[in-house]
């Protein structure tokens, strides 16, 4: 079997901060936070949330830029997804002539197709109980693909078309599937990550299973709090992470410039709970992660933490990276606190910003880390921006359903 | 409602909902190669126009007339026929 090294050559970002993964990770350095009381946007939806806040994508997006004949089928979850691919795209310098060669793929994720267009779709249907007047357009914005098939419908792809949904997993899912497929030689480059569009519907899931944060909703930029002991729960965020992957001698033979390589992958299920993380198969999945890329637990430089700042998952995960690493104080930080929980994005948005953390040798902190939580205490936590060498970086992504997702980078080396 | 007044009204869907080129819309430009709809548009324009000259289409009686729609003049003589 053909097994290739598998580089990073691309990314783009649409995050709270707006489009564009400079954008995204300016706003993180700065320590900036995206997250904003939306109680008057969201109360005339749902009434009884206990949670106010949420971290949207607040920059208007320049929709009409899409061609009508493919805009008409794409809701926000797509939209967001199409202007993060086309930066990811445009920066790895990928022609058309390339996405249409059948070399080319798509694996892209979210928790759900548009809400917006889901909630549109059905209230139309329960309101007259008939679908006549419904646009023809809306499946395809409601559709659990509708990310992956609308990229590959607007930049015209014709290789594979892949959807790890996997709720909070899906980009790092999508990225660790899409990382197969170069590495096994089934495609020679792929588009991969993950989008999530914030909706009061959004924040009701995890509203009902008491998984939000209630305590901040007229301080939000104090919350999330990851690993702290006055975290109490998640923020919702919005947005979309997308990744250029191709084999190293892709990268090669057209002169790209290559941001990183991805030499490990793993995603598992607890197989116990679908709410709650699992420690047990989290030190499963992370280990396995590590075995795939044939390197020790001392050898990765920074954890890029799944940490959403609830009380269970928070801890879960601290447990499972004390047990993993064993005594060696690895560098751990959550990006929650600056955008929320960006859910089908968080896993590609974190991983394009550890990129850049690799690239200038720096570990962002997590911010809203005041007091470490005893839970949390052995971790070694990085509380401000760090000067360090990175070589190595674990990212992890949980979801619900028991998902358990964990991917290793390395800087580049020929 | 006599031609003029009918095409006025296509016109202006085929404009605000379609984001067609007004200075392309003419009675003998073509749907689809010209205009640059797709099956899909042509569902939804159907609803438009119920919408818009109070009729309603037939889905099985009036499948064949709305196959053979080529260019605004048939969707023109469509509306004429369905609101006689």
């Amino acid at each position: 079997m053909q097994i290739n090294r598998v580089v990073i050559t691309g990314m783009g970002a649409v995050s709270p901060f707006g489009a564009g993964a400079d954008k995204m990770y300016d706003s993180l350095c700065a320590g900036k936070t995206g997250v904003v009381n939306l109680k008057k946007e969201w109360q005339e939806i749902v009434s009884d949330l206990e949670c106010w806040v949420g971290a949207p994508v607040i920059e208007e997006l320049n929709e009409k830029k899409i061609p009508r004949r493919y805009r008409k089928l794409m809701g926000r979850t797509a939209i967001l997804s199409y202007f993060a691919a086309l930066e990811a795209i445009e920066s790895a310098g990928i022609t058309d002539e390339m996405l249409r060669s059948g070399e080319v793929g798509v694996c892209f994720g979210s928790s759900l197709g548009s809400i917006q267009s889901t909630a549109e779709f059905f209230s139309e249907i329960i309101r007259t109980s008939e679908s006549h007047q419904l646009s023809s357009g809306m499946f395809f914005q409601v559709m659990s693909h509708t990310a992956a098939a609308n990229l590959a419908h607007v930049f015209g792809i014709t290789g594979r078309v892949l959807a790890a949904n996997a709720a909070c997993a899906s980009s790092l899912q999508s990225i660790g599937v899409a990382y197969e497929q170069v590495r096994y030689g089934m495609a020679d480059i792929m588009i991969c990550g993950g989008a999530e569009e914030l909706h009061a519907y959004t924040s009701t899931s995890f509203d009902i299973v008491q998984g939000t944060s209630t305590h901040y909703n007229d301080s939000p930029s104090d919350t999330p709090r990851p690993f702290d002991r006055d975290r109490d729960g998640t923020v919702c965020g919005e947005g979309a992470g997308c990744l250029i992957i191709e084999s190293e001698e892709s990268a090669k033979k057209r002169g790209a410039t290559i941001l990183a390589e991805i030499i490990g992958f793993q995603t598992s299920a607890s197989g116990e709970h679908m709410s709650h993380s699992n420690a047990e198969s989290i030190v499963s999945c992370m280990r396995k992660t590590l075995q795939s890329a044939g390197i020790n637990p001392e050898d990765v430089d920074y954890i890029n933490a799944h940490a959403t700042a609830t009380e269970l998952g928070d801890l879960h995960e601290a447990q499972a990276i004390e047990e993993v690493f064993n005594g060696h104080k690895i560098p751990v930080s959550s990006l929650k606190g600056y955008m929320g929980h960006t859910l089908g994005a968080s896993g590609a948005l974190e991983l394009i910003a550890s990129v850049f953390m690799m690239r200038d040798q720096q570990i962002l902190p997590t911010r809203n880390l005041s007091n470490p939580d005893d839970a949390a205490k052995n971790l070694r936590h990085v509380t401000s921006i760090e000067p360090a060498k990175l070589d190595i970086i674990l990212k992890n992504s949980f979801a619900f359903g028991g998902i358990n997702t964990a991917l290793l980078i390395r800087s580049y080396k020929s | 409602m006599n031609d003029e007044m009918i095409m006025e009204k296509i016109s202006r869907i085929l404009v605000d909902e379609f984001e067609i080129e007004e200075d392309k819309i003419t009675t003998e430009a073509t749907l689809y190669d010209e205009l640059g709809l797709d099956s899909l548009d042509g569902v939804d324009l159907i609803v438009m126009l119920e919408n818009e000259f109070g009729f309603k289409v037939d889905r099985k009686q009036d499948e064949s007339v709305i196959r053979a729609m080529r260019n605004v003049q048939h969707i023109v003589d469509f509306i004429k026929q369905k609101a006689a």
